[in-house]
């Protein structure tokens, strides 16, 4: 509660910083290639999820061709829907958003924002990305083997998963199970990075509670990451062995092809438990990053300090431990007893209340905030709106016997996909538009990004608007073909041709966006240090982009929480963290 | 799933005090200067590594947590039939027990500046680790000739996976106690060598905790235990 004194008019000495033992790199290949560098890494690990992420966008065009119009493709047959579907989810959930989120957001933001020079353990970061990277080699390779990727859906249940009926039963789920595990050695690798320097490595100062939301929300998914993956492991692990050596853990007795298995007794809902324990804080593993980056872009580009830091912060945990209670809410129609239920729709709803909490305090930022609709800003917007849409169907399916009859069908495609899928890309296009400058110097095209903005956010509802009536007229989820059916009418055929249209015009302006990145490297404009007039740390780098080491010969010292906008009296309409309040003084501010 | 909620109560119990020692009711906006920062004052003098091995000690006892939550509702099941226990795995449990003793002997020494107990305590630590994983494979030896293979019993099947993943553990323990054999062997001052041996020696004594904890359930002495916790959570 008492600061340390210091002199009004000096400011305070630059904190004593040991001699940090930086690895430095001595050739091209250690410079970008091996690097230990943690924004190279995050630079490696955004290219290496969004090129395994254009695969999955392209998988998602063949199972909009085919839904919206089935039997006109004649490359798409049932076994390859199946399989489009599955990589589709497990790409997007896994091996692009929690990649990115936490491999690339975390990476270069996280010591640029608690003023670091790097990560605690650089050589282990550097393992982290390679491991990530044979990952996604093994995930990529299940589309070259015989038969082809796994097709079990992306929660790989048993024993459908590992049956002769599904496609890519020899080689696609055992390459998919064995790319899993990689991934989560992995990550844990980087995991453990991010966890130990928001702890260890903060520049003198910087209190939690001055850390930008952005680290907050990282930091906090990481924790949750690292507790929740090890479920995922441990189940791809027996689902593995029983493929591979014929054990029962997963494994009922029962007949294939008229003929009985060699196993027997296990427990297919025991996956489920070991899957959705993981499952469900993947959902806030994704979802706090993004949580943290809008609260960032909203106040920055309003101008205004965040509304409610201390609740956001709160919020943030208190969600992250939630988590960890609800997972059952998608076993729903596993043949649960009912206070089993009843319990799981309680915690869920009440997962509801901090979530609520931070919509509001967004809102309530721009509230007569100097809004500034740059490109950022926008996919902010898109963000809270796709978010809040998403969330409010959440509350439906949260609830056991609403969630009953809509179990399987494509409204709750449509609520994952917004509350999951939409929502924190709009988090991961934000971020990217904001911290392009920072990254390589150059501002992203303004034109270009404001036309992928409104395709992207029209399209995307345009898409997934039309697919809670479609779920809420019974039409399943994972069918090849609907096919003659009496409660399927014919509009339903032509809203469903309608949505792949606009799918696939959602896909290319995608491209647009990667053609900007491209582009803007070379074309773009300047940036400056500071485009943003932003206050946090990484915006006050000596060097942009910033250095080997990141700051110049002394850390920088913190001062002010990350959100001093439009302090009344200041010179400028934003006062930067490392800024010594005498600096403000003598300009005249009344903080 | 009893165990594993338990343990992630356990963890969330440390990081709410944890939180707790942190300001998060401080007023950030209201506050300018250097504010005082409770790591800066005392909690910087614990290295990073060691923070990071804490850490990622969650990151296995969640791995067992889980395992042992799918273990205790899978032995429910009708085909589960008991696995006779060798007896030679008492014997590995008591290796793996001086193993233990053997690195706090090392962390003493070195401690102490007691160059030749460190190099002893390592040498015996270390050797007896390895003679654990040579024991835990004749265990599995004698279990398969007596019949006792992999798939024939869920009883087999865990037993395997969960004495395997164990013995990785150990295995990737013994690598980083190796890498501080080198270290000491290539003449690295005492006061390098403390954070090294502290750090195994937390590892080693974890996973001998983690191992009295399997041995008890693969005994089957926690199923009373674990009776009572399902008995709590349905």
């Amino acid at each position: 509660m008492v600061d340390i004194p210091f002199d009004q008019v000096a400011g305070i000495p630059p904190a004593e910083v040991a001699e940090v033992e930086l690895y430095h790199p001595h050739s091209w290949w250690t410079r970008y290639v091996f690097s230990q560098d943690a924004k190279v890494i995050a630079v490696q690990y955004s290219i290496t999820a969004m090129s395994i992420g254009m695969v999955a966008l392209v998988l998602s065009w063949m199972m909009r061709l085919q839904l919206g119009f089935p039997g006109t493709f004649s490359f798409i047959d049932a076994n390859q829907y199946l399989q489009f579907i599955t990589m589709h989810g497990m790409i997007m959930v896994i091996y692009l958003l929690t990649a990115l989120f936490l491999g690339g957001f975390g990476n270069y933001l996280i010591p640029l924002m608690v003023g670091a020079r790097d990560m605690v353990f650089p050589y282990v970061n550097m393992l982290s990305y390679w491991v990530y990277l044979l990952a996604v080699l093994v995930l990529a390779a299940t589309f070259f083997v015989p038969g082809g990727p796994t097709g079990a859906g992306w929660t790989l249940y048993p024993p459908q998963a590992i049956l002769s009926g599904t496609p890519g039963q020899d080689w696609g789920i055992v390459l998919m199970l064995a790319s899993l595990i990689l991934f989560i050695i992995g990550f844990t690798m980087g995991g453990l990075n991010y966890v130990v320097t928001v702890l260890q490595a903060r520049t003198r100062g910087m209190t939690l509670m001055r850390m930008p939301l952005t680290v907050w929300g990282i930091f906090t998914a990481t924790v949750m990451a690292l507790l929740a993956f090890p479920a995922l492991f441990v189940a791809s692990v027996m689902l593995l062995l029983d493929r591979l050596l014929g054990t029962s853990f997963f494994m009922p007795t029962l007949v294939e092809m008229g003929q009985l298995t060699k196993y027997g007794g296990g427990s297919p809902i025991l996956f489920q438990h070991l899957f959705w324990f993981f499952g469900h804080p993947e959902v806030y593993i994704v979802a706090l990053p993004a949580f943290g980056i809008i609260s960032d872009l909203i106040s920055t580009h309003a101008r205004k300090n965040i509304f409610g830091y201390r609740m956001m912060v709160w919020a943030i945990v208190a969600i992250g431990a939630l988590s960890f209670v609800v997972w059952a809410h998608h076993m729903y129609v596993s043949g649960m007893h009912p206070y089993f239920g009843f319990f799981f729709a309680t915690t869920t709803l009440i997962i509801a209340i901090p979530t609520a909490i931070k919509v509001y305090n967004w809102v309530l930022t721009l509230w007569r905030g100097d809004i500034h609709l740059t490109v950022p800003m926008l996919f902010a917007l898109g963000f809270i709106v796709t978010f809040v849409n998403g969330g409010l169907t959440g509350l439906f399916l949260g609830n056991v016997v609403v969630d009953v009859p809509l179990s399987d069908t494509m409204f709750v495609v449509a609520h994952f996909h917004m509350v999951m899928g939409i929502a924190p890309i709009m988090a991961v296009f934000g971020g990217i538009y904001h911290w392009y400058p920072k990254v390589t110097g150059r501002m992203l095209n303004d034109a270009l990004g404001r036309f992928h903005f409104w395709v992207t956010f029209i399209g995307a509802y345009a898409v997934f608007f039309p697919m809670h009536y479609l779920g809420l007229l019974g039409m399943p989820r994972r069918y090849h073909d609907i096919g003659e059916t009496t409660f399927v009418p014919a509009s339903a055929h032509d809203l469903n041709a309608f949505m792949s249209v606009a799918a696939l015009i959602v896909g290319f302006a995608q491209l647009v966006f990667l053609f900007n990145l491209v582009w803007s490297l070379f074309k773009g404009k300047e940036a400056g240090g500071n485009p943003w007039g932003a206050t946090s740390l990484e915006w006050q780098t000596p060097e942009t982009p910033p250095g080997h080491g990141n700051w110049g010969k002394e850390l920088p010292v913190v001062y002010r929480w990350a959100y001093d906008y439009s302090v009344p009296g200041a010179a400028r309409d934003f006062i930067p963290q490392n800024e010594p309040p005498a600096k403000v003084l003598a300009q005249g501010a009344h903080p | 799933m009893s165990a594993i909620v338990l343990f992630i109560a356990t963890i969330a119990a440390i990081a709410g005090w944890w939180l707790s020692q942190q300001r998060l009711a401080a007023k950030p906006w209201l506050e300018q200067g250097i504010a005082v920062d409770l790591r800066g004052e005392r909690g910087s003098s614990v290295p990073a590594a060691k923070i990071g091995l804490g850490v990622f000690l969650a990151v296995v006892g969640s791995l067992f947590a889980l395992l042992i939550s799918a273990y205790s509702m899978r032995t429910t099941m009708v085909d589960w039939r008991e696995l006779p226990l060798p007896r030679l795995v008492w014997f590995n449990t008591g290796v793996l027990v001086i193993s233990s003793v053997a690195l706090q002997w090392a962390l003493t020494a070195a401690r102490h500046d007691d160059h030749d107990g460190l190099i002893a305590g390592l040498l015996v630590g270390g050797a007896s680790a390895v003679m654990f994983l040579i024991g835990q494979l004749v265990v599995w030896q004698q279990l398969n000739i007596a019949g006792y293979v992999m798939a024939s019993n869920p009883a087999n099947s865990f037993f395997y996976l969960i004495t395997a993943l164990h013995g990785l553990h150990v295995t990737g323990g013994l690598v980083a106690l190796g890498r501080a054999t080198v270290k000491l062997w290539r003449g690295a001052p005492m006061t390098q060598m403390r954070l090294s041996v502290e750090l195994c020696t937390i590892y080693w004594h974890f996973l001998l905790l983690v191992w009295l904890v399997l041995l008890g359930l693969l005994t089957g002495w926690t199923d009373n235990f674990v009776d009572i916790c399902r008995q709590l959570l349905t």
